[in-house]
């Protein structure tokens, strides 16, 4: 089959967009976000016993510009949501956010005037984490479910463009 | 704490209204009008000594009026014992009482809370502004009119910030 014959088992051969897709996918840094009681669980997932670097995440950046996963983990208030929003903007594409627990998925049992009732309300969520703290193994497995979704980044096709297009120019 | 009661009855007869006991813990009801006297009294009594302050309560009993009430509730490191002080505001519309910063600093934050929360205004307050909610915040959303989301203010304070175009 064309140059992999000529190559022999030295080499493998695959699409740009798909090596990319996989480093992408290995090395997400997310930016500590910890809110409210989830961030705990988003700490014990870093911690040894459950051991976020399996996936190549242990490194938690404190600067947004060093991140391109945001784990919004815990309620957000109303008085948060333009620090948030900052913070967001900060980041360099490409970016992603997980709503980890009821509260920041849809505002939980805060049913009241403070309380931001779903940051998707605001924020591109990829992936919703429910559970009030969700365990650490909800958290590792929203991430698995993130880096599927990474792996399935369609990021040179012109449809990928104009998605990312329209969500700036919403931003 | 009887000897606080009796204390304020005998230097303040005209201004108390009530005195409760319910399980050992004393309420003493109060005029609002001297209400900085009578923390002043409480806190140098040399027996009763109440330095402390331990919270500010607001509370809305709308619609009964009066409207608002206060209380202020005392702690004696001393004597180990607790007091209620609770007045009720003359105003149901734009309540206020004199601060008793002066007397404990902590009131500082409490009464502003108070006010951020519930719009008691407390008058000699040192920096009387919200504590909680952002500056720009419109209301007191802890009143019974407001509703359990806010009101209009409330709901679009966000997109005001982050999302003006939301806003019709």
């Amino acid at each position: 089959m064309g140059i992999e014959e000529q190559l022999g088992y030295n080499i493998l051969t695959t699409s740009l967009e798909k090596l990319v897709d996989w480093g992408r996918k290995n090395s997400l840094w997310p930016a500590t976000f910890g809110l409210a009681c989830c961030a705990i669980e988003m700490i014990v997932t870093a911690a040894n016993r459950f051991d976020i670097a399996r996936f190549g995440m242990e490194a938690f950046r404190a600067s947004p510009r060093q991140a391109d996963l945001m784990i919004v983990a815990g309620t957000v208030t109303k008085k948060m949501m333009p620090a948030i929003q900052r913070i967001y903007d900060q980041m360099t594409e490409p970016k992603w956010v997980i709503a980890m627990g009821a509260c920041a998925c849809s505002g939980g049992i805060f049913d009241s005037y403070a309380v931001v009732q779903g940051i998707d309300l605001y924020l591109p969520v990829d992936v919703y984490i429910p559970g009030c703290p969700p365990r650490p193994e909800g958290l590792l497995y929203g991430i698995l479910k993130l880096h599927e979704k990474i792996l399935k980044d369609p990021f040179l096709t012109q449809q990928y463009r104009d998605k990312l297009a329209a969500r700036r120019e919403a931003a | 704490m009887q000897k606080a009661a009796e204390l304020l009855k005998k230097q303040f007869a005209s201004e108390v209204v009530e005195v409760m006991d319910y399980r050992g813990d004393t309420t003493v009801v109060v005029k609002p009008g001297r209400i900085r006297d009578i923390c002043t009294a409480l806190r140098d009594d040399p027996e009763v000594s109440f330095k402390y302050l331990s919270m500010i309560a607001a509370l809305d009993y709308a619609p009964q009026s009066p409207r608002f009430a206060l209380a202020y509730n005392l702690y004696s490191h001393k004597n180990h014992d607790r007091l209620t002080l609770k007045t009720y505001l003359e105003s149901d519309t734009s309540p206020a009482i004199d601060s008793v910063v002066p007397v404990w600093s902590t009131a500082d934050w409490h009464e502003r809370e108070a006010y951020d929360l519930m719009g008691i205004k407390f008058k000699g307050h040192p920096n009387l502004q919200r504590i909680l909610l952002p500056l720009d915040w419109k209301g007191h959303p802890l009143r019974k009119e407001v509703p359990q989301r806010g009101d209009q203010a409330a709901l679009e304070w966000v997109d005001r910030k982050i999302r003006p175009e939301r806003i019709k």
